[in-house]
């Protein structure tokens, strides 16, 4: 196959299937991160904020670029906090923020997301926002020093795939940096079809989790996003909203 | 009112005797429940107004099957819904409700479970409830831990591998002051992730200390949301002040805790009244503070020290477990904490529909975790136990059981920030 790199702050993977860890047994970790063929996988640092009994970070395959996230911060500031922490923790220089004032919804802070994004790109991080897809503020993050941006395609945990579909075609459209989708997500299909829209990357975690065959589920979305990718470059054919176009153009008059 | 909590001790002195019995059977004799005492912050909240409104104008009876079916195929749970589940027409749906319920668990939880601990560290007590362990009449063994106590004992509970404790007293300001239990929590931050509180209700400026202290959750039991059945069950002390205990989680947001428990003892008063009471001051007080992080218990009556006749009355099983899964049908994100007072069985299969968090290691009783947890026989002075746990299994038992069951034990999940 062509070389397709996805390419985040200047760090370039093959796989375009960013893995979630929470919600699923720790000791599947390893499985699901091989037959999903993923290369980044996110934690909350907060649980890996343990000692040495069961640590997620025990469970997690040596060579796989960790994502951590700051969920739990409801706050700019208890964002940074908790990013800097996962420095300190051995996490690498990749964060996704998360900053939710939301217990509920767990729906992100856009304002407060950019605040965090331009203080920690300034401290050397590779910054991974997760947002809702509002063109403005993607573009704030943008120039905050976003590596990328995480859109949600629908409330976290809702499986309910592309509920925010115009929106986040927009920011594909308009943005330079990849548009990863994170968070409603609940079905290969879904997937395939962020991809063919032109998003970079997907992340799911609770699809997994709630999957009855978990490593299964991780190699279908594996399947499912390369396929996606694949018609996405390969330009999708016409696709015509119903019936037949007419045989008999109607600019057939024209002379040249 | 019934008298199966009413139990004299012969230790008591004529006088208390007799003041005891007056409380018992002369209303006029006591204070007026509904007054805020000298001290206490009153808020100007209209929480408690809208959960009580629900709640007076629920006549469970005329739900019928329609509703019940029709709340469990509406993909967002209203409150109408809410008292479908819970009301008398839902139980044969109980299969269906679980179903329901266990894909809200999974969707937003996983196939994670929390484990926690609780550490008593006094029990002694200025009020007069009934139906506990620690009423100021009842003869227990009385005791306070000093901080030398309270760290050894947090030692013990720490080489489990616990990360999560549970501070309780009993409720005596005079005894146990905010000071007191700040103490302990700064104790506790060193030895374990994430401290919360369950101990008497504070204004919001000494939950802001406590917070300061390093604890961010507050669990505060209602008992009964029934002020009259709350009247006559709480009879003497600060906790008889129905209004102040309500707005408890209120107060500790005010005061920066991150997040607040709520519950009522099932068992005391019509309890499916109490738990749509329940539910809704979780409800409407997260719309309020849509940030803050809410959970639910469910506790149910136990027996006590000098009387085991006290029980659950019509909270059966199967009604603990329709409440559970009301809960979690009606409010997908909240915790759900299932104490060490049910047994293993009833906790092995709920987490598997509805609870997201269950102690470990329990005992209720003060300075007794080193005997308990090693065997050892200590000479120590310990303090009795508020009521009779039924799930006694440790830390690693309960982490082998959980992961047999398919599920993920989460011993932390938290920082302070």
């Amino acid at each position: 196959m062509h070389e397709d790199p996805l390419i985040i702050g200047g760090h370039e993977f093959h796989s375009r299937f960013i893995l979630g860890s929470g919600k699923y047994s720790l000791k599947l970790i390893e499985a699901a991160v091989r037959d999903a063929g993923a290369e980044i996988i996110t934690l909350a640092v907060r649980r890996a904020n343990t000692k040495d009994k069961e640590n997620i970070l025990d469970y997690i395959p040596k060579g796989v670029t960790l994502l951590p996230n700051t969920s739990g911060a409801r706050t700019a500031e208890e964002a940074v906090h908790i990013a800097r922490l996962a420095r300190e923790l051995g996490c690498g220089t990749f964060v996704k923020i998360e900053i939710m004032r939301d217990s509920k919804y767990l729906l992100p802070d856009n304002q407060e997301t950019v605040k965090a994004t331009e203080i920690l790109a300034k401290e050397g991080f590779v910054v991974l926002p997760y947002m809702y897809p509002d063109l403005n503020a993607a573009r704030d993050l943008a120039s905050a020093g976003a590596a990328a941006i995480m859109p949600l395609a629908a409330p976290i945990g809702s499986n309910k795939g592309l509920a925010t579909r115009e929106f986040i075609q927009i920011l594909v459209d308009e943005m330079d940096l990849p548009v990863i989708v994170d968070a409603g997500i609940g079905r290969p299909s879904q997937a395939c079809e962020a991809m063919e829209m032109g998003v970079a990357a997907i992340m799911a975690n609770t699809a997994l989790a709630t999957a009855g065959n978990l490593t299964l589920m991780a190699s279908a979305f594996k399947q499912a996003i390369e396929a996606g990718r694949s018609a996405y470059l390969s330009g999708l054919g016409r696709v015509l909203p119903r019936g037949a176009s007419a045989s008999d153009p109607l600019t057939g008059f024209l002379r040249d | 009112m019934d008298n199966q909590y009413f139990i004299d001790s012969a230790y008591l002195s004529p006088e208390a005797l007799a003041k005891k019995h007056r409380l018992e059977t002369d209303p006029s004799s006591r204070k007026n429940h509904m007054k805020y005492l000298p001290g206490m912050e009153q808020l100007q909240s209209d929480v408690c107004s809208r959960v009580m409104e629900q709640v007076s104008s629920f006549d469970y009876s005329r739900y019928t099957a329609r509703d019940v079916k029709a709340a469990l195929e509406h993909p967002h749970c209203s409150v109408e819904d809410f008292k479908a589940l819970l009301s008398p027409a839902a139980e044969p749906f109980l299969e269906e409700m679980a179903q329901r319920a266990q894909r809200e668990t999974s969707r937003h939880f996983g196939n994670t479970v929390y484990l926690f601990t609780p550490l008593y560290i006094a029990n002694y007590c200025e009020n007069y409830c009934v139906y506990c362990g620690f009423n100021c009449y009842n003869h227990i063994r009385r005791m306070q831990m000093n901080m030398e106590q309270i760290e050894h004992e947090m030692q013990v509970i720490a080489e489990s591998g616990m990360e999560e404790i549970l501070i309780l007293t009993g409720e005596s300001r005079k005894m146990s002051s905010v000071e007191y239990i700040g103490e302990a929590c700064r104790l506790a931050r060193k030895y374990f992730r994430m401290v919360g509180l369950e101990v008497y209700p504070v204004n919001t400026e000494e939950y802001r200390y406590l917070h300061s202290c390093g604890a961010d959750y507050v669990t505060v039991f209602q008992e009964t949301y029934d002020m009259v059945r709350y009247e006559q069950l709480h009879l003497l002390g600060a906790k008889r002040v129905w209004p102040y205990r309500f707005d408890a989680q209120e107060r500790a947001l005010m005061g920066g805790m991150r997040g607040v428990a709520f519950s009522a003892l099932l068992g005391l008063s019509d309890f499916r009244k109490d738990a749509l009471a329940s539910g809704l001051h979780l409800y409407y007080l997260q719309r309020k503070y849509p940030s803050a992080e809410m959970s639910l218990s469910c506790p149910r009556l136990r027996p006590i020290i000098n009387n085991d006749k006290i029980n659950p009355q019509d909270v059966h099983e199967k009604q603990l477990c329709q409440v559970l899964c009301a809960y979690r049908i009606f409010l997908p994100f909240a915790g759900i904490t299932v104490s060490s007072r049910e047994s293993a069985s009833f906790r092995n299969g709920i987490v598997k529909i509805a609870a997201t968090k269950i102690s470990a290691g329990v005992s209720t009783g003060i300075g007794d975790h080193e005997q308990k947890y090693s065997g050892k026989e200590t000479d120590g002075p310990q303090g009795d136990e508020q009521f009779e746990i039924n799930d006694s299994r440790s830390l690693n038992r309960m982490y082998e059981d959980i992961e047999g069951e398919g599920l993920q034990p989460v011993l932390n999940d938290y920082l302070y920030v």
